[in-house]
């Protein structure tokens, strides 16, 4: 295993487009160096992304959304109270993953590209709206957060690309987002399944709605029925009522060791419901 | 495989070593620098018998590579003691029989200590879930916390 530590991207793109064997890239490590560990994965390149400069930093956008650098770790984002007011339900996704440990290299964008369906991290951006920038041999394009996984442990992504940077956009006023997922103890487990909701409020009224669930099917699902059954609602009764009737729909699990097919979908309805409830009440505020 | 040099700074002190870039962190700090107090439990990031700190964050020294360490300050459980005085978490836990075997206690430590810095009081929930990566299989829990608050409060002076 060769190990590489460029100082630019184009330079990390040129080593990872010019290997002729496994290519992994390092950045929190807490699943590639699991999967060198254990012999499932043993990289000839692994490329080392942190001592890119501006890796390791959050900012805030002219426009008042935010770029996330790749090797930003779950304690430094959950740290940075401008963008945990911002985008709340982003940053509790992300620091749901793992222990204390694992929070201090774990990164969202690793997290992300690890492809598991039951990612903590990933509704919460595909409800925010999220870009990727990602860079490859052929150049730099944006594209949505939901567009990067493809099954589980699986990405969109083409040897040799990259992704640079996370976007968030701008919060804007009266909004307000929430992540909950279901687990059988406290801490340290694997969603069974993941809700995401992020909204917009006009008074009592939700104006726009994006919502994404994690764990019922091979990739995280951007949910627009769930949107649908809210926006131009107060959130009354029968606007949770159909929420969780549009969760549930879409909800397209299978039966494992953590959970039956059956019990996902019902969780699935129970989540949507309580952080669609969460991200209005923040909205408010 | 080439090996690579690494400098760093640990517990204070400079050090270099040569890793093979399949090394670990915690495979560097023992075979190594022969701090053999960080423990390797599970190798993958679930038991925290590895604390360190790296740059001042707790992390889990099996899931950092050695190569990532150059230029870094890491601060092990040999750094907690100073001058032969124990460090006041370890002396609580030995007057609160906080351990049995002892193989998670330098993990439990180096992570307990991480917590008091940020947080000097923090509440029974607070510790259980930050010490919630931290696996010991003989005390249940109970006497680790109750060193830990004990420790707090000691080092507040509340105690």
């Amino acid at each position: 295993m060769r190990y590489h530590a460029p100082a630019t991207f184009e330079e990390a793109v040129s080593i990872a487009a010019g290997a002729s064997g496994v290519t992994r890239f390092l950045a929190g490590g807490t699943d590639v160096l699991v999967q060198l560990r254990s012999g499932l994965v043993t990289p000839d390149d692994l490329i080392d992304l942190k001592k890119i400069p501006g890796t390791g930093d959050i900012t805030r956008l002219e426009d008042g959304g935010w770029r996330i650098g790749v090797a930003v770790s779950g304690a430094e984002l959950g740290a940075h109270q401008a963008l945990v007011a911002d985008w709340p339900g982003v940053v509790e996704g992300m620091e749901l993953v793992g222990s204390t440990q694992v929070q201090g290299r774990a990164t969202l964008t690793g997290n992300l590209c690890n492809g598991s369906p039951a990612a903590d991290s990933v509704p919460g951006l595909v409800a925010a709206g999220a870009n990727v920038t990602v860079q490859g041999p052929k150049g730099t394009r944006d594209i949505a957060v939901e567009a990067i996984p493809a099954g589980p442990g699986k990405t969109t992504l083409a040897p040799g690309e990259i992704i640079t940077a996370i976007t968030l956009p701008p919060r804007g006023k009266h909004a307000g987002d929430a992540y909950l997922r279901f687990i059988p103890r406290t801490e340290m487990d694997i969603a069974v399944v993941g809700c995401a909701v992020s909204l917009v409020r006009d008074g009592d009224r939700v104006v726009s709605a994006r919502v994404a669930l994690g764990a019922v099917a091979p990739t995280v699902l951007l949910v627009d029925a769930c949107a649908k059954a809210i926006e131009g609602t107060t959130l009354d009764e029968a606007a949770l009522a159909a929420l969780t009737r549009a969760a549930e729909a879409a909800a397209k699990p299978i039966s494992d060791k953590r959970g039956t097919k059956e019990f996902r979908i019902e969780v699935a309805g129970v989540l949507a419901r309580r952080a669609a409830v969460i991200a209005y009440e923040r909205a408010g505020k | 495989m080439s090996r690579i040099h690494v400098t760093a700074n640990v517990n204070g002190d400079e050090v270099e070593f040569l890793a093979d870039p399949r090394e670990t962190l915690l495979d560097c700090l023992r075979d190594h620098l022969g701090l053999t107090g960080s423990k390797e439990g599970c190798g993958t990031g679930d038991c925290g018998a590895c604390s360190v700190t790296l740059n001042g964050r707790l992390v889990s020294s099996c899931l950092v590579l050695g190569v990532e360490a150059q230029g870094a300050e890491i601060a092990t459980i040999e750094g907690m003691a100073k001058d032969g005085d124990l460090h006041p978490l370890q002396r609580k836990f030995v007057e609160h029989a906080a351990l049995q075997c002892g193989f998670c206690t330098p993990g439990f430590l180096v992570a307990a200590k991480a917590l008091l810095e940020r947080n000097p009081d923090p509440t029974e929930t607070e510790i259980r879930f930050w010490l919630a990566g931290n696996l010991c299989r003989c005390t249940g829990y109970d006497k680790i916390i109750r060193a830990v608050q004990d420790a707090a409060a000691e080092m507040r002076g509340a105690a």
